[in-house]
C-alpha cells in the first residue's frame, strides 16, 4: 500500500511567522488510501501544518508536491481546486446562515440562464441534507434551518460532511472528533476509513490515542515544529504512542503528578 | 412577503425567523399612528407621501450599501462627505467648467469608488477598525472638498444647470410629487435584493460577517469583496450626491453628518446585526421608510415636530433590542422544533 507513489507530500518545509518559528523541515509523504496521523501536544504546529496542505500559508521554505510534482497552494482555492478539503480545527460554519447555505460556501450551485446566475437554494438544502445524515446526523431534515441552532456536534459533523463531499483527493480533519460524542466520533472514524477505502490520502489530527489506533497507517508526532517520530502501524506499541503525544514525557510520569 | 430564500411554507417559524418581519411591523405601526394623527393634516395626500418617500429615496440607496457592510462586519461613515465631495465635482465640472453632464457624473462617480478603494485598502491591509479608518477619511474628504472648492472656483457652494434629459432623467417629478431619485431607489432596491439574497455572492457577504477567518479559508475571496463593498457604499453615495445637486440645482461642500446617523439608523432599524452576519435588503427599506416618516412626515401631523429626534431615539433602542431577540429567536427555534 505504501508503495505506492505519494498524493501529497512536503519536502524540509519551515515555516515562520515573522521572528516565530512555527514548523523546522518538515518532510512528510501520504499516498492514496492511506491514513497519516498528525500527533502533537498543544501549540506542537499540527494546525500550521495543514494550513499549509491547505493553502492558508504559504510555507517559508521547502516544497509542497502533489503527485510527484511541484505545486504552490497560494490560497484556498488551489487547494480545492486539487481536490484538497480541509476541516479546519475552529469555526467551518456560520451559525445566522442555513445548513445549505453553509454547506455550499465558496461553491455555491447556481442555476438560471446567461450571466443571471441565482443560488439554487432547492439543490443545495437537499444535498446538504442527505450529506449530513449520511454522517448518522438524522434528526437534521431542512436545509433551511440555521446553524445556529445545531449542537456543536452537529455543526461539526456538517463541517465533516462538507469535506468529504468536496475532497476529491486529499482529506484533512485537525481534531474532528474533539467536539463528538462517542456515537459520533466513531461515525467520524467510520467514514476516515471509508475515505480510505475509495482511496483519498487521509491526514488526521487527534489527542486521543484510541482514535488514532483505530484509523492510522501511519504516525508523525509533532514536537515544538520538529518532526520526532514517524512510523508505520504496528511499529510502536501503545504506551510509547501515548507517551510521544505527551510531548516525549511518560505517561506514568504524567500520572504521578497529577497524584500530587 | 418580504422572503428573501427562507422556507417555502408561511409558518409562524418562519415568519420569525425572518429578520424582515420586524422591520415591516415597526414601520407598519409607525405608519399607522402617523396617519391616524396626520389624517387631518395632510399625512396621507400625494404631497404628505411624497415628501418622505422622496427623503427616502436618498437615504435609502446610500444605507443599503452601508447594511452590506454592517453584515460583513464592517461601517462606514465617510459617506457624510462623500455627498457633498460628488456634488460638488459634477457642479464644478459640468457647472463651472461647462463640461457636458455626463463627465461630471462620471467624475463624481469616480471619486466616491476612489474613496471606497481607500476605506478598504486601510481596513483590509491594517487592522484599525473600519469605524475609525472611515472617520478619518469622513474628515479628511471633507476637508478636501472644503480646500479644493475654494481652490478650483473660490467658494464652497455653486450651481448646476444640467441640460433639460439629465434634469428629466435625474432631478425630475412624476406622479405629483415623487422625485426620479425614488425610481432610481426603486431600480437600486432590485439590484441589490438579487446581489444579497439570490446571488451567490451575497452568502460570501454573509460568511464575512458571520466568520471571516472560516470564510477565507473556504476560498473567498474576503480582502476583494471587502474592498468591492466599499467601493460599492461611496459610489452609491456619490449617486446620490449627483441626483441632489441635479434635483436643487447646486451643491454646497459642507459634510452632511446627518447622513450617517440616518444611514445608521435605517440599517438598524432594519434589523441588520450590528456585529455582522445578518440582515435583509428589504428589512432596511423598511428602516429607511420608518425613519423618513418619523423624521419628514411629522410635519403633516399634529405631532410636535420636536418630539420627532425622541422617537428616532426610543426606536433604535428598540430595534437593537428586538434585532437581539431575533437572532436568539432564529438560532434557538430550529433547536426546540427538531424533536420530530
Ligand atoms: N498566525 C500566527 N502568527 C503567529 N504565531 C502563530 C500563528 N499561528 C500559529 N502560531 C503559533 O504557532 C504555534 C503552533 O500553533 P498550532 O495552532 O499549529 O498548534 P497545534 O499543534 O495545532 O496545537 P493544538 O493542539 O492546541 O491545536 C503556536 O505557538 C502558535 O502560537
Ligand atoms: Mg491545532
Amino acid at each position: 500500500m505504501s508503495e505506492k507513489s505519494p498524493v501529497i507530500e512536503l519536502r524540509n518545509v519551515d515555516k515562520s511567522f515573522g521572528p516565530i518559528d512555527v514548523l523546522h523541515d518538515i518532510s512528510l509523504k501520504v499516498s492514496a488510501g492511506e491514513v497519516l496521523c498528525l500527533l502533537g501536544d498543544n501549540g506542537a504546529g499540527k494546525s500550521t501544518l495543514i494550513k499549509i496542505l491547505a493553502g492558508v500559508h504559504q510555507p517559508t521554505r521547502g516544497n509542497i508536491l502533489m503527485d510527484g510534482e511541484e505545486i504552490a497552494l497560494n490560497r484556498p482555492r488551489d487547494a480545492q481546486g486539487r481536490g484538497i478539503a480541509t476541516v479546519h480545527q475552529f469555526g467551518g460554519t456560520y451559525p445566522l446562515m442555513s445548513i445549505g447555505r453553509n454547506f455550499f460556501m465558496g461553491v455555491e450551485p447556481t442555476k438560471g440562464f446567461g450571466p443571471i446566475r441565482v443560488f439554487d437554494r432547492k439543490k443545495a438544502n437537499q444535498i446538504a441534507v442527505e450529506q449530513v445524515q449520511s454522517m448518522g446526523i438524522t434528526r437534521i431534515t431542512d436545509g433551511d434551518r440555521l446553524v445556529g441552532g445545531l449542537s456543536g456536534g452537529e455543526r461539526q459533523s456538517l463541517a465533516i460532511a462538507r469535506a468529504v463531499y468536496f475532497g476529491a483527493r486529499v482529506l484533512i480533519l485537525d481534531e474532528p472528533t474533539a467536539a463528538l460524542g462517542v456515537k459520533q466520533a466513531a461515525h467520524v472514524l467510520k467514514i476516515v476509513n471509508e475515505a480510505k477505502r475509495r482511496g483519498l490520502a487521509v491526514i488526521f489530527i487527534t489527542h486521543q490515542v484510541m482514535h488514532a489506533m483505530a484509523v492510522g497507517d501511519h504516525f508523525a508526532v509533532l514536537i515544538r515544529g520538529s518532526i520526532a517520530a514517524d512510523f508505520q502501524k504496528g511499529e510502536k506499541s501503545r504506551e510509547d504512542i501515548s507517551d510521544l503525544m505527551a510531548g516525549g514525557e511518560s505517561m506514568a510520569e504524567l500520572e504521578a503528578k497529577i497524584e500530587n | 412577503m418580504v422572503a428573501p430564500p427562507t422556507s417555502t411554507k408561511i409558518s409562524f417559524g418562519s415568519i420569525m425567523r425572518n429578520p424582515a418581519a420586524g422591520a415591516f411591523m415597526g414601520f407598519a405601526l409607525v405608519f399607522i399612528m402617523f396617519a391616524i394623527f396626520g389624517y387631518q393634516r395632510n399625512f396621507l395626500s400625494v404631497g404628505g407621501v411624497s415628501t418622505w418617500v422622496n427623503f427616502a429615496s436618498t437615504v435609502g440607496m446610500i444605507a443599503i450599501p452601508v447594511g452590506f457592510l454592517m453584515i460583513a462586519g464592517e461601517l462606514d461613515i465617510s459617506t457624510g462627505a462623500v455627498l457633498p465631495a460628488s456634488a460638488m465635482t459634477v457642479a464644478i465640472t459640468s457647472g463651472y467648467f461647462e463640461l457636458p453632464i455626463m463627465v461630471g457624473i462620471i467624475a463624481a462617480l469616480s471619486v466616491g469608488a476612489l474613496i471606497g478603494w481607500v476605506n478598504g485598502m486601510i481596513v483590509t491591509r491594517t487592522q484599525v477598525p473600519s469605524f475609525i479608518v472611515t472617520l478619518a477619511t469622513l474628515f479628511a474628504v471633507a476637508g478636501l472638498t472644503l480646500s479644493l472648492s475654494i481652490f478650483f472656483i473660490n467658494t464652497t457652494q455653486t450651481s448646476l444647470n444640467a441640460p433639460e434629459w439629465a434634469k428629466a432623467l435625474f432631478g425630475g417629478r412624476a406622479l405629483g410629487g415623487f422625485r426620479s431619485s425614488v425610481f432610481w431607489w426603486l431600480g437600486m432596491v432590485g439590484v441589490f435584493v438579487y446581489f444579497l439574497h439570490y446571488s451567490p455572492w451575497g452568502n460570501w457577504v454573509f460568511a464575512l460577517g458571520g466568520d471571516q477567518e472560516s470564510a477565507r479559508n473556504a476560498g473567498i475571496p474576503t480582502r476583494r469583496l471587502k474592498i468591492a463593498l466599499f467601493m460599492l457604499c461611496s459610489t452609491s453615495t456619490a449617486f446620490a450626491g449627483v441626483l441632489q445637486t441635479i434635483q436643487f440645482n447646486a451643491a454646497t461642500s459642507q459634510a452632511n453628518f446627518g447622513m450617517i446617523f440616518n444611514t445608521i439608523i435605517a440599517v438598524v432599524v432594519g434589523g441588520a446585526l450590528l456585529t455582522g452576519g445578518f440582515g435583509t435588503v428589504l428589512g432596511i427599506v423598511f428602516g429607511t421608510l420608518t425613519l423618513s416618516v418619523v423624521q419628514q412626515g411629522i410635519g403633516y401631523t399634529q405631532i410636535d415636530r420636536n418630539l420627532s429626534f425622541l422617537i428616532i431615539g426610543v426606536m433604535l433602542l428598540v430595534a437593537v433590542l428586538m434585532n437581539e431577540t431575533f437572532r436568539k429567536l432564529a438560532t434557538n427555534w430550529s433547536t426546540s422544533k427538531k424533536k420530530k
